[in-house]
């Protein structure tokens, strides 16, 4: 075994083969498959403590505040503190409410996110499952998240909550479009929809240079597309704290609140990653075609740390939307997506068709 | 629920539900309770349920001597502390007949000013976050402070002064009193070009309060809603401006009007103001004549009997004073005209037809302050 942080595939290849050579079939495979999902369990959870983290901290710069500081080096250990405190807190049962669904709600929203985090891949040969619809895959599983907070503001027997509900159905319901035609748009450039083929396409430079305007103007769609799909501001009418107190979780309290919490954080982390993999090449490094030694450079810093600090810029843009913008009215939030992001985006869609036929693209 | 709302429920259609906004909710900025029936998310009316709040300030002015009414003035809009503390301190000045000097009309013009700045940048705060712009609330903050640190240099304290007394002032300004409400000034100058760039231009709060909630000028005028709420409809209806008190009769400045009555000139009305108020304090701040900083009073004030009237321009609109004297050291009847009171009125008129969201930004830009409106 020869193991490298610049590929993880013999890495890989090296645990499936010891544990196919040492065990039955069907128990490597569920050894596999637990050793995976505990991995992938840990990263989300990490990587949700890091983002609550990170907001306070970025939010704290933008309003001249300070952020947490206090517990452990610059506060870091605060989001574990507060985890702790609603692991600790009472949950609320309401009287009148449909305790079973208002029970599956978090749930249902969390393994939505869960479940897509599974087909990103992180580095060359580090990911769960490499689908060869793998963009389809993510938006079909991303979006069963809406299920959950439909359940959760019906089932509170709340009237905020269920406004919230229903604002964040026809919401999510509306930019989901948004979200699959830009993809579409790059879809037709890269042609494919495995993400590992996605980003071994990208090595001689990234689709958002690549495929011209129609691609740029695919990131921006994507970008505004998702910050809504997300429920983040200038977009997060589902739960409006100044008209709705709390949306759609107005009734949750302890665990169940941090779940919904955390799945709107790890939605924001899948769709940024996402928008870093079809957009800006995922953990491919930063190429330009014939600048041999610029790419021999660029290939020394490790495919994760691209991914991420790619990734993280995104989420960066994400937080100073939401800190900078008032909320926008539900009409308008549906004007917006209706009568100007999907017929921009079927304009562009065409547009890039033709570039792609035409062969003008790098 | 039912039996909290208590609504008569004849006249409400199938469709229509109501929520309780309030007591306690981020939007209605204290304990207002506003039962709002709904279609969907359009508001077909709402009921404002006041006295949450109410501690009975005009009965126990009853009781008091007149200085201490001053204390409880602070505590109706305690946002222009010292402009309520100014019409009792006039209306007693009146009555007995007293001339003050000039340093302490020259003084509290320009407290009462500085006293508009910070209530109208507590109020930029507010309706930012009323439009979910939650990072509006802290540059406002930031630059209040800067009024507060020279109101607690200058009288002790940050929010409920009580520096005004009948005839004069508790004590004299701070020797820095005017080097920092000028370099307050030109600070000021420069930060609320910001806010102009953050929520006053932006796309989505323009999208959002243009000819939203929209009060016509016949209607402010019925309803009695003054100040910037009321002059963003029409309504000439500013006190400093049409029965000048203090050394407003010695300043050049304009009183700002609207013609739209929406939402986003009742926002700008006190924009404007804010600047105004800055043109008011510079062109008094160097010419504080010296002298006392307040006149001799007798031990025990004691009111001719008679019935007194007294009003100024609070950072809300108008304050009225009416005290009714049965020749006692403390009133036998004393009344507050309110300005939040008769603001929040409107509210129920003009949101008809609105969305939740509209509510919200039409009752930021009323801004009402629930402690004036309960007393």
């Amino acid at each position: 075994m020869n193991f490298s942080i610049y590929d993880f595939t013999s890495f890989t290849q090296w645990i499936d083969k010891l544990l196919y050579d040492n065990l039955p079939a069907f128990w490597a495979v569920v050894v596999e498959m637990t050793i995976i999902g505990l991995l992938v369990l840990l990263f989300y959870a990490l990587i949700g403590l890091f983002l609550v983290y990170a907001e306070r901290k970025v939010c704290a710069f933008m309003q001249n505040r300070v952020g947490p500081n206090r517990v452990g080096p610059f506060g870091f250990f605060q989001t574990i503190a507060d985890l702790l405190k609603l692991l600790m807190k009472e949950l609320v049962y309401i009287k009148n409410a449909d305790s079973l669904l208002f029970n599956i709600a978090p749930f249902i929203v969390i393994i939505a996110s869960f479940m897509a985090i599974a087909a990103i891949p992180f580095a060359k040969g580090l990911h769960a499952i490499d689908f060869d619809i793998g963009v389809l895959y993510v938006i079909a599983v991303s979006s069963l998240g809406v299920v959950g907070i439909l359940l959760a503001g019906w089932s509170s027997n709340n009237k905020y909550s269920l406004i919230g509900a229903m604002r964040s159905g026809a919401q999510i319901v509306s930019y989901e479009l948004s979200v699959g035609l830009s993809l579409v748009t790059i879809i037709i450039l890269a042609g494919t929809m495995q993400f590992s083929a996605m980003v071994e396409g990208q090595a001689n430079g990234w689709f958002i240079f690549k495929g011209h305007i129609p691609a740029f103007i695919a990131f921006i769609v994507f970008l505004i597309a998702s910050t809504a799909e997300t429920n983040r501001g200038p977009f997060d009418l589902a739960e409006a704290e100044s008209e709705l107190t709390a949306g759609f979780h107005t009734e949750y309290s302890g665990i169940k609140f941090a779940f919904f919490f955390l799945a709107e954080y790890m939605n924001m982390f899948i769709l940024a990653s996402i928008a870093a993999t079809v957009f800006l090449g995922g953990w491919m490094p930063f190429h330009v075609g014939g600048w041999e030694g610029f790419n021999h450079i660029m290939d020394f810093i490790p495919p994760f740390v691209w991914y991420i600090g790619k990734t993280f810029f995104i989420i960066w843009i994400m937080m100073w939307f939401k800190w900078t913008f008032p909320r926008l009215r539900i009409d308008q939030l549906l004007t917006l997506e209706w009568k100007y992001l999907l017929p921009i985006n079927l304009v562009n869609i065409l547009i890039m068709a033709f570039i792609v036929l035409m062969g003008w693209h790098f | 629920m039912k039996e909290i709302i208590n609504l008569p429920v004849k006249n409400v259609e199938e469709e229509e539900y109501h929520i309780n906004m309030g007591p306690q909710h981020p939007s209605t900025h204290g304990v207002l309770r506003l039962v709002v029936s709904l279609q969907g998310e359009i508001v077909k009316s709402l009921k404002p349920h006041c006295g949450y709040i109410h501690r009975g300030i005009e009965k126990m002015c009853e009781k008091d001597t007149y200085p201490q009414i001053i204390h409880l003035t602070d505590r109706m809009d305690y946002l222009s502390a010292h402009i309520n503390n100014h019409a009792v301190c006039m209306l007693v000045e009146n009555a007995l007949e007293v001339e003050v000097p000039e340093r302490v009309k020259y003084i509290r013009t320009i407290v009462d000013e500085l006293n508009r700045i910070a209530s109208h940048q507590l109020w930029w705060c507010s309706f930012g976050m009323d439009m979910g712009g939650l990072t509006c609330f802290f540059y406002g903050l930031r630059d209040r402070e800067k009024i507060l640190d020279i109101f607690e240099e200058s009288f002790g304290s940050r929010l409920l002064h009580s520096y005004y007394t009948p005839g004069g002032l508790m004590m004299d300004i701070h020797p820095d009193f005017q080097k920092n409400v000028k370099a307050f000034i030109k600070y000021f100058r420069k930060k609320i070009k910001d806010y102009d760039e953050l929520l006053t231009g932006n796309i989505i709060m323009q999208l959002r309060t243009k000819g939203v909630g929209i009060l016509s000028k016949e209607d402010a005028i019925s309803y009695g809603v003054t100040g910037p709420s009321g002059r963003a409809s029409g309504f000439a209806c500013d006190v400093r401006k049409h029965h000048p008190y203090g050394v407003y009769d010695k300043v050049v400045f304009n009183e700002v009007m609207g013609t739209a009555g929406d939402t986003f000139e009742r926002y700008m009305m006190r924009m404007h103001e804010m600047h105004e108020s800055m043109k008011i304090i510079e062109q008094l701040i160097d010419n504080i004549p010296p002298g006392d900083y307040t006149t001799k009073m007798k031990a025990v004030l004691k009111l001719p009997a008679g019935e007194y009237f007294q009003r100024v321009e609070a950072a809300r609109g108008e304050l009225g004073v009416y005290v009714i004297s049965d020749g006692n050291k403390s009133p036998y009847r004393m009344k507050f005209r309110s300005p939040n009171f008769s603001n929040l009125s409107v509210l129920d008129h003009v949101s008809r037809g609105c969305k939740i969201a509209d509510l919200v930004a039409i009752g930021g830009s009323l801004d009402y302050v629930i402690p004036d409106i309960d007393r």
